[in-house]
């Protein structure tokens, strides 16, 4: 299939409300998933003869389930305060990109059905009926929501959209219209572990390769342990890590500073995933099984503390729900045996679960790391903060950790860090216009249609103050950034991780022996040169 | 469904049944991306190649497309230490390693958060 043609945007020198351009997003939407992929998830492949009935019928579950979703479908007023905050819409000019207009999409069907006004004068307050149309909306722009909450920073009542979208793409998969891409990768990480679908020997080897390599690289035995029993940390994040560039070179960093702590951790091949796209599919049910994996390894490997690597979503998922998913952390339901029994488990002296980011930044401030941030020079740093990072959880236990420990982390390894402009972060950031279950190439469009106002004020650091390098803490971004920085004009390797920064910077202690024979070495040609100046 | 010289392939181009794979079906699947794959004088045509049977041999024993550090190390073994880096690796293939070279190796598209 020919990918359609578009224009990439051009970058503004200020970001302003577009001309609207209606249907211009218009299509199909991602590739759906067959019965392959949805059945073992426990959806049909392809709509379902009474498609119509089984989607109202989930709409009134999820409406009684999730209070929220029905206080955010009843709540909007259309102020429009959200409307020009979208990525998605500043990018693409399509109206139904709007954060209210993509919501009432679906909140127009909710008031058809379960209002007293919808049902009886739809056209007086909006409503309209489930048809064919419609649902091909609905799935063609709930797939161009990255569920970042931008929007929701803005909106006056606290809406939050992703929320929406979630139960609209739940809606979606129960009549049989799911992602190819979700779907595919949930079925990878539910059966062999992670979303590369990586088994456990390629992933034991991957990491042996690595260590080699570090080893010769750096001198230092930095060991990728997997399966450890009884080790301290387990260490779970991203397969890309594992997998894709820049992010292994932030691997090595994590590597690096288990091994200047002198702390034991591991990797579980059995767990070996942060990323839980149950949670871009808006199932409670699936998201819980991905966590679930979790808890089973950080029992059966009986570590003490559970860290989360760089990955976005994965710290939300961690950050606030493993609690009661899965029992890291407080909150484990009194009759869940396991939850209550990996809480005794762990560590409460430590946050559960931690982020890699909290536990550097912790040994930065403790002084337990030296760095040579002269390694870093060549470069100008500035930081994406990730949507799901910023906007959905928290670090260090301070108000705005999130936004100061990743800065202060780059500003220990580097000397030269500066922000983009003040609207583009910390809690208004623009996302990478991957996320929410979008970084697949059938997306390609609305990709880098999104990715234009984080590329405008990138633009802005690189031309104001001679920016070079964009680092970020989530494996979307990293990826994301890969592809569509070079359809800016930008060098697609200036993405990096925080811990790569970390990991060019940080001194490393040399093993004993390998000091002992670098000493006698010296010894030797002190002796040497001292007996060559006696016969001189 | 659509279909290269027989085998099934899905809507990314990409083979459906892995065992399907024969040489034809890479040169015909390079030919609609501009990329010779048939004829020996062709431009990078024995590197290319060498990528191909470098990934055909690794998912036969891994079950899965070799990481791109793995990949680019094995390369380098291979062609040479300078083009032990992705950098080469987009120049054979513009799409990239792990996107076309899979595709024309006849595996799976990695995916995943990459």
């Amino acid at each position: 299939m020919a990918a359609k043609e578009f224009d990439i945007p051009e970058l503004p020198t200020y970001i302003e409300i577009p001309e609207l351009i209606p249907d211009v997003m218009k299509g199909e939407g991602p590739f759906k998933a067959i019965d392959e992929f949805q059945n073992p998830l426990g959806f049909p492949g392809g709509k379902v003869d009474n498609w119509k009935e089984v989607a109202i019928e989930k709409m009134g579950d999820l409406k009684s389930k999730y209070r929220s979703v029905q206080v955010f479908l009843d709540s909007c007023v259309k102020c429009g305060a959200c409307t020009d905050k979208c990525h998605y819409f500043l990018g693409s000019s399509d109206p139904k990109n709007m954060p209210v207009a993509r919501q009432d999409l679906f909140r127009s069907v909710y008031r058809r059905y379960f209002t007293f006004a919808g049902k009886h004068f739809p056209k007086l307050v909006g409503a309209k009926d489930l048809d064919d149309e419609m649902v091909d909306d609905w799935y063609n722009y709930f797939h161009q929501c990255s569920q970042c909450r931008r929007c929701s920073v803005f909106c006056p009542y606290g809406i939050d959209t992703a929320e929406i979208s979630m139960a609209a793409r739940e809606v979606l998969d129960t009549i049989g219209l799911g992602q190819k891409y979700c779907n595919q990768i949930l079925g990878k990480a539910l059966t062999i572990g992670n979303n590369l679908g990586l088994p456990e020997p390629a992933l034991r080897d991957t990491l042996l390769d690595l260590e080699e390599e570090v080893e010769e690289d750096f001198g230092a035995p930095v060991k990728f342990p997997l399966d450890i029993k009884g080790s301290e940390i387990l260490l779970i994040t991203p397969s890309a890590d594992f997998f894709a560039e820049p992010h292994i070179d932030g691997l090595i960093g994590y590597g690096k500073v288990f091994y200047q702590d002198g702390v034991s951790w591991t990797l579980s091949s059995y767990a070996s995933e942060g990323a839980n796209f149950g949670m871009f599919i808006g199932s409670y049910d699936i998201m819980r099984k991905a966590a679930l994996r979790i808890r089973k390894a950080a029992l059966d490997l009986e570590v003490s503390r559970v860290m989360v690597g760089e990955c976005g979503h994965a710290w939300r998922v961690a950050y606030s729900f493993w609690n009661t998913l899965s029992g890291v952390g407080a909150g484990a339901q009194s009759g869940d045996e396991y939850a209550l029994k990996l809480q005794n488990q762990l560590d409460d002296r430590y946050p559960q679960p931690q982020h890699i980011i909290e536990y550097t930044y912790d040994l930065i401030q403790r002084g337990k790391l030296n760095f040579d941030k002269s390694e870093n020079d060549e470069r100008t740093v500035t930081f994406h903060d990730s949507c799901n990072v910023a906007r959905a959880t928290n670090m260090g236990g301070i108000e705005g950790g999130q936004f100061i420990l990743p800065r202060e982390v780059i500003k220990a390894v580097c000397n030269n860090y500066v922000d983009m402009e003040r609207s583009t972060i910390k809690e208004a950031t623009f996302c990478c216009g991957g996320g929410g279950g979008l970084l697949t190439d059938d997306l390609m469009e609305i990709r880098i249609k999104g990715a234009m106002p984080r590329m405008q004020a990138l633009k802005q650091v690189e031309t104001n103050e001679g920016v070079n390098t964009l680092a970020a803490i989530c494996a979307i971004c990293k990826s994301q950034f890969s592809k569509v920085l070079p359809k800016f004009d930008f060098d697609p390797y200036m993405i990096v991780s925080v811990h790569q920064l970390v990991s060019a910077a940080i001194i490393l202690d040399k093993p004993q022996e390998a000091i002992q024979m670098s000493e006698s070495q010296t010894e030797a040609t002190d002796a040497v040169e001292a007996k060559e100046a006696e016969t001189e | 469904m659509a279909q290269i010289c027989g085998a099934d392939v899905d809507e990314e181009g990409f083979l459906v049944n892995l065992k399907d794979w024969t040489r034809e079906i890479a040169i015909e699947m390079g030919k609609s991306d501009e990329i010779d794959l048939e004829n020996e004088e062709a431009e990078l045509y024995s590197e290319r190649w060498e990528v191909l049977n470098l990934l055909r041999d690794y998912f036969e024993e891994y079950q899965i497309a070799p990481a791109v550090r793995v990949l680019t190390k094995a390369v380098g073994k291979k062609l040479g230490k300078d083009k032990g880096n992705s950098k080469y690796l987009y120049t054979l293939f513009p799409y990239g390693p792990g996107k076309q070279g899979c595709k024309f190796a006849g595996l799976p598209k990695p995916t995943g958060c990459i």
